[in-house]
C-alpha cells in the first residue's frame, strides 16, 4: 500500500534532487552554448564568490528571521483576543482570515497599489499624519520592509487559526485555578498560555520559516528582485539564473543549497522540536 | 488506485508531446502553426492579434494559426526557451529585436535569408523597413527577424501644466527641459515636472542619454559595451541631475507601469514614456497633451529603438517554416502594419505604411501619431548583444542604484563595464 505514495515521491521528489546534485557540478549554460562541461564545484564556488549571491542570502536570512517572528506575535495575539466568544468575534476572525485565503498574486497586486507613490493608500496615510511621501518599493532601504510587512499581513491568520485550535484544547480549569489565585491576565498568559501552546508555537515557527525561504510571487510583481537587488530572495535568483540568463549549472547549484536548507529546517523540526514538546 | 491514476498522468502527458501537424483531422494539406506573443502596452491587443490570426486562416485556409498571449517579452522568451527545452519548438514568436543574440546563440531561430530571396519582391520588402529598425534585426548582414511591433521613446507632455508654468512650446533641449521641469514642479501640490522610469527597462532609458551625447552603448557585433565612455558618463549624470541636483523628478525607482498613469491623472507634466503608450493616454487623457521629440543633448537629438520581431524557428520543418513566412508576410503589409499600429500606437516599421491613406489621414486628424515616424532618423538600434539578459541586469542594478542615490555616477558605470566585460569575455574575437 506503500507503493503509489512511493512511486510520487520517487519522481517528483528524489529523482529531481539528484538529478539537480548531478547537474550541478556541470556548467550548462545556453547562453554560451555549454553543454554538460565538466566544471566540479565550479558552480558553488562561484555563486560563494559572487557579491550578488552573497546579498540574496543576505536578503533571504533577514527576510526569514524578520517576518517569522512578527507573523507569529501577532498570530497569538490575534488568536488569544478572539478565542473568547464576544459579539463580532466571529466577523473579526474572518476579517483577519481573509488575507490568507486570497492568492498571493491578489495580495501583491493590492499592495502594489496601496504603496504606489503619491495616490497609493499609504502615501496619503503618511502624508495625512504630516509625514511626506516615502516611494517604499522603490527605496533599496525601504523595499525589502514593506515586502516584509505585506507578508506578514499575509501569513498571520493563517497562524492565528492553529493558535485559535491550540488554544480551544487547553482545559479551562487551569484558568479557573489561576483566576481563583488572583493571577492577573498578563500573569495568565505567561505561566499558562505560552508555554502550553509550545506544540504549536514550534510548529508553526517552523513552517513559517521553511515558507519563507520559499517566498517568490510577491517579488516577480512588486519589485522584480530590485531595487538594485533589495528584495532579491534565493528563489527568485534561483529563477532568474535559470530563465533569464539560461544558466543551468548554476541554477541546479542554487537549488542544491535551497533544498539542502529546507531539509535542516525540516530536520530540527522533526528531531529536536518534537522531542521538547511535553504533551498532555 | 493511486498507481493507475499516476499512469493515466503519464499517459496523458505522452500524447501531448505529439506535434499538432500530425492531430489534424480533415484536410490533409492544413498546416497548424503555433504563435507566442507579449503584450506589452496598454489596451485590448489580445483581440486584435486573434482576429488578424483569423482573418489570415480564412484567406489561407489550409493554414491555422493558433495564437498564444503569453505574458510580457520576458515571460514570452522564457515561455519560448521552455517549449524547445520540452521538445514542443513553437513556429513562430514575436519576441524582443534584442533578443536575436540569445536566440542565435541558443539555436532556436534560423536565419531568413532563404526565405527572403525565394520571395520574387523579397529585397525591396525587406529595403521597405526603416534601416533604424533593422539595425536590431540582423546579425552582421543576416536578417533573423522582422520588424513587427516596433517602437522608441517619445516625451508626452501636459500642455495645460508647460503652459501653466509658462511655456507654449515643449522644451527641445537639455536646458529647457530643465527649465520647464522647475516650473512645473510643485512638492506640496504633488506634482513633478518629469518622470523617467527606472524599472522594467532602465537600460532603455539611461540609453537616451548616451546617444543624445555622442555614442551608443555597444559595437555592431554585441561583443562589446562602452558603459564607462564619457559620453555615456556625460548623459548619465544628467540623468541622475534631474533627480538630485534640479529636483525635477522624484527620488528612487519610478514604476513603468505607473508612469502613464501618474500623465494621465495630471500628476507630472512630462513623460519619457514608449511611443506603445499614446492610444492608451490618447484615449484616457482628458487634458490637451503633446507628443515631442525627446530634448535634444550635447549632440542633438536621439533615442533607442525598442519593441518586437517575429521569429521562425529551427527544427519545426519545411512545410511550417513557409506557413510561418507566409504567415509574417501577411501581418506586415503595409495596410496591416498601419492598422495595427494605430490601434496600439506601435510604430509603423514600414515606409509604405506611412503613405497608406489610413496612415495619412491618422496624422492629419491627430499629429501625435507621426512625431515617432519624424523622430526616426534620429534613432539608433537598441543595447543588444551576446548574453543579453546578464548584461542588462548588470547595467539595470547600476541604474537603479544611481537613482536611489546609493552610488555616484562614474564609481557605477565603471562597476556595470567590468561585469559586462566579464560575462562578455567568451564572445570576444
Amino acid at each position: 500500500m506503500l507503493a503509489p505514495a512511493l512511486v510520487l515521491l520517487l519522481v517528483f521528489t528524489i529523482y529531481p534532487m539528484f538529478a539537480a546534485g548531478y547537474m550541478s557540478l556541470f556548467q550548462i549554460n545556453m547562453a554560451t552554448r555549454q553543454q554538460m562541461v565538466w566544471a566540479g564545484f565550479a558552480n558553488y564556488q562561484q555563486l560563494f564568490a559572487s557579491p550578488l549571491f552573497r546579498q540574496v542570502m543576505k536578503n533571504t536570512f533577514v527576510f526569514a528571521f524578520g517576518t517569522v517572528p512578527f507573523s507569529i506575535g501577532l498570530a497569538m495575539y490575534l488568536a488569544v483576543q478572539l478565542n473568547r466568544r464576544f459579539r463580532g468575534s466571529a466577523l473579526f476572525r474572518t476579517i483577519f482570515f481573509y488575507p490568507t485565503v486570497i492568492p498571493m498574486m491578489s495580495a501583491a497586486t493590492i499592495w502594489l497599489f496601496m504603496y504606489t507613490p503619491q495616490y497609493g493608500v499609504v502615501n496619503r496615510l503618511l502624508v495625512l499624519f504630516g509625514f511626506g511621501e516615502l516611494n517604499l518599493l522603490g527605496n533599496s532601504a525601504t523595499a525589502l520592509p514593506a515586502i516584509m510587512l505585506m507578508t506578514v499581513w499575509k501569513d498571520a491568520g493563517y497562524f492565528m487559526l492553529f493558535y485559535l485550535a491550540g488554544l480551544q484544547n487547553l482545559p479551562a480549569e487551569l484558568y479557573e485555578a489561576a483566576e481563583l489565585d488572583g493571577a492577573s491576565p498578563w500573569a495568565q498568559f505567561r505561566r499558562l498560555t505560552l508555554p502550553l501552546l509550545m506544540p504549536t508555537t514550534l510548529f508553526v515557527t517552523t513552517v513559517s520559516l521553511i515558507n519563507s525561504f520559499k517566498t517568490v510571487d510577491q517579488l516577480f510583481l512588486m519589485t522584480a528582485g530590485g531595487p538594485n537587488n533589495a528584495t532579491n530572495l534565493l528563489l527568485y535568483h534561483l529563477y532568474e539564473q535559470a530563465f533569464s540568463f539560461y544558466d543551468r549549472g548554476v541554477a541546479a547549484a542554487l537549488t542544491v543549497i535551497l533544498v539542502v536548507i529546507l531539509m535542516i529546517l525540516a530536520i530540527i523540526q522533526n528531531q529536536w522540536v518534537d522531542k521538547r514538546i511535553h504533551y498532555n | 488506485m493511486l498507481l493507475a491514476v499516476l499512469l493515466l498522468m503519464l499517459a496523458g502527458c505522452g500524447g501531448r508531446s505529439t506535434s499538432p501537424g500530425s492531430q489534424s483531422g480533415g484536410q490533409n494539406s492544413s498546416v497548424e502553426i503555433s504563435f507566442y506573443y507579449p503584450v506589452a502596452v496598454g489596451g485590448p491587443l489580445t483581440k486584435l492579434i486573434e482576429d488578424m490570426a483569423a482573418q489570415f486562416t480564412k484567406e489561407n485556409p489550409d493554414i491555422v494559426v493558433k495564437p498564444v498571449f503569453s505574458g510580457n517579452y520576458a515571460d514570452t522568451l522564457t515561455k519560448v526557451q521552455t517549449l524547445i527545452q520540452g521538445g514542443q519548438t513553437p513556429d513562430v514568436a514575436v519576441l524582443l529585436s534584442t533578443d536575436v543574440y540569445t536566440l542565435v546563440d541558443s539555436d532556436a531561430i534560423i536565419p531568413l535569408t532563404d526565405l527572403i530571396n525565394a520571395d520574387p519582391d523579397g529585397t525591396s520588402y525587406i529595403a521597405d523597413f526603416f534601416p533604424a529598425f533593422m539595425a536590431n534585426s540582423r546579425i552582421g548582414d543576416t536578417v533573423y527577424g522582422i520588424p513587427f511591433q516596433r517602437s522608441m521613446i517619445v516625451m508626452y507632455y501636459n500642455k495645460e501644466l508647460l503652459s501653466q508654468a509658462g511655456f507654449s512650446e515643449p522644451p527641445r533641449n537639455w536646458d529647457e527641459l530643465v527649465a520647464a521641469g522647475k516650473a512645473i514642479t510643485k512638492p506640496d501640490a504633488g506634482i513633478w515636472g518629469i518622470k523617467i522610469p527606472s524599472d522594467g527597462y532602465p537600460y532603455w532609458m539611461a540609453q537616451v542619454f548616451a546617444i543624445q551625447s555622442g555614442r551608443n552603448l555597444m559595437n555592431d557585433d554585441g561583443t562589446e559595451v562602452y558603459f564607462n565612455s564619457p559620453e555615456n558618463l556625460q548623459g548619465v549624470s544628467f540623468m541622475r541631475d534631474l533627480i538630485f541636483t534640479h529636483k525635477v523628478m522624484p527620488e528612487g525607482v519610478i514604476s513603468w507601469a505607473s508612469t502613464p498613469t501618474d500623465f494621465i491623472s495630471g500628476k507630472v507634466g512630462m513623460i519619457y514614456h514608449s511611443s506603445g503608450s499614446l492610444t492608451n493616454i490618447t484615449n484616457s487623457a482628458n487634458f490637451p497633451f503633446g507628443v515631442a521629440f525627446l530634448p535634444a543633448g550635447p549632440k542633438g537629438y536621439g533615442a533607442p529603438t525598442g519593441g518586437g520581431n517575429f521569429y521562425i524557428f529551427k527544427g519545426i520543418g519545411e512545410a511550417k517554416q513557409q506557413a510561418a513566412w507566409k504567415f509574417i508576410r501577411f501581418m506586415t503589409e503595409p495596410e496591416r502594419l498601419a492598422q495595427w499600429s494605430l490601434d496600439t500606437g506601435y510604430v509603423a516599421p514600414r515606409q509604405a505604411s506611412w503613405d497608406t491613406q489610413l496612415m495619412k489621414d491618422a496624422v492629419a486628424k491627430d499629429p501625435n501619431y507621426g512625431v515617432a515616424r519624424d523622430q526616426l532618423q534620429y534613432a539608433r538600434a537598441e543595447l543588444s548583444v551576446h548574453n543579453n539578459p546578464q548584461v542588462y541586469k548588470i547595467y539595470n542594478d547600476q541604474i537603479q542604484a544611481i537613482v536611489n542615490g546609493q552610488k555616484g555616477v562614474p564609481e557605477a558605470l565603471e562597476e556595470a563595464q567590468r561585469q559586462a566585460e566579464a560575462v562578455l569575455a567568451p564572445f570576444g574575437r
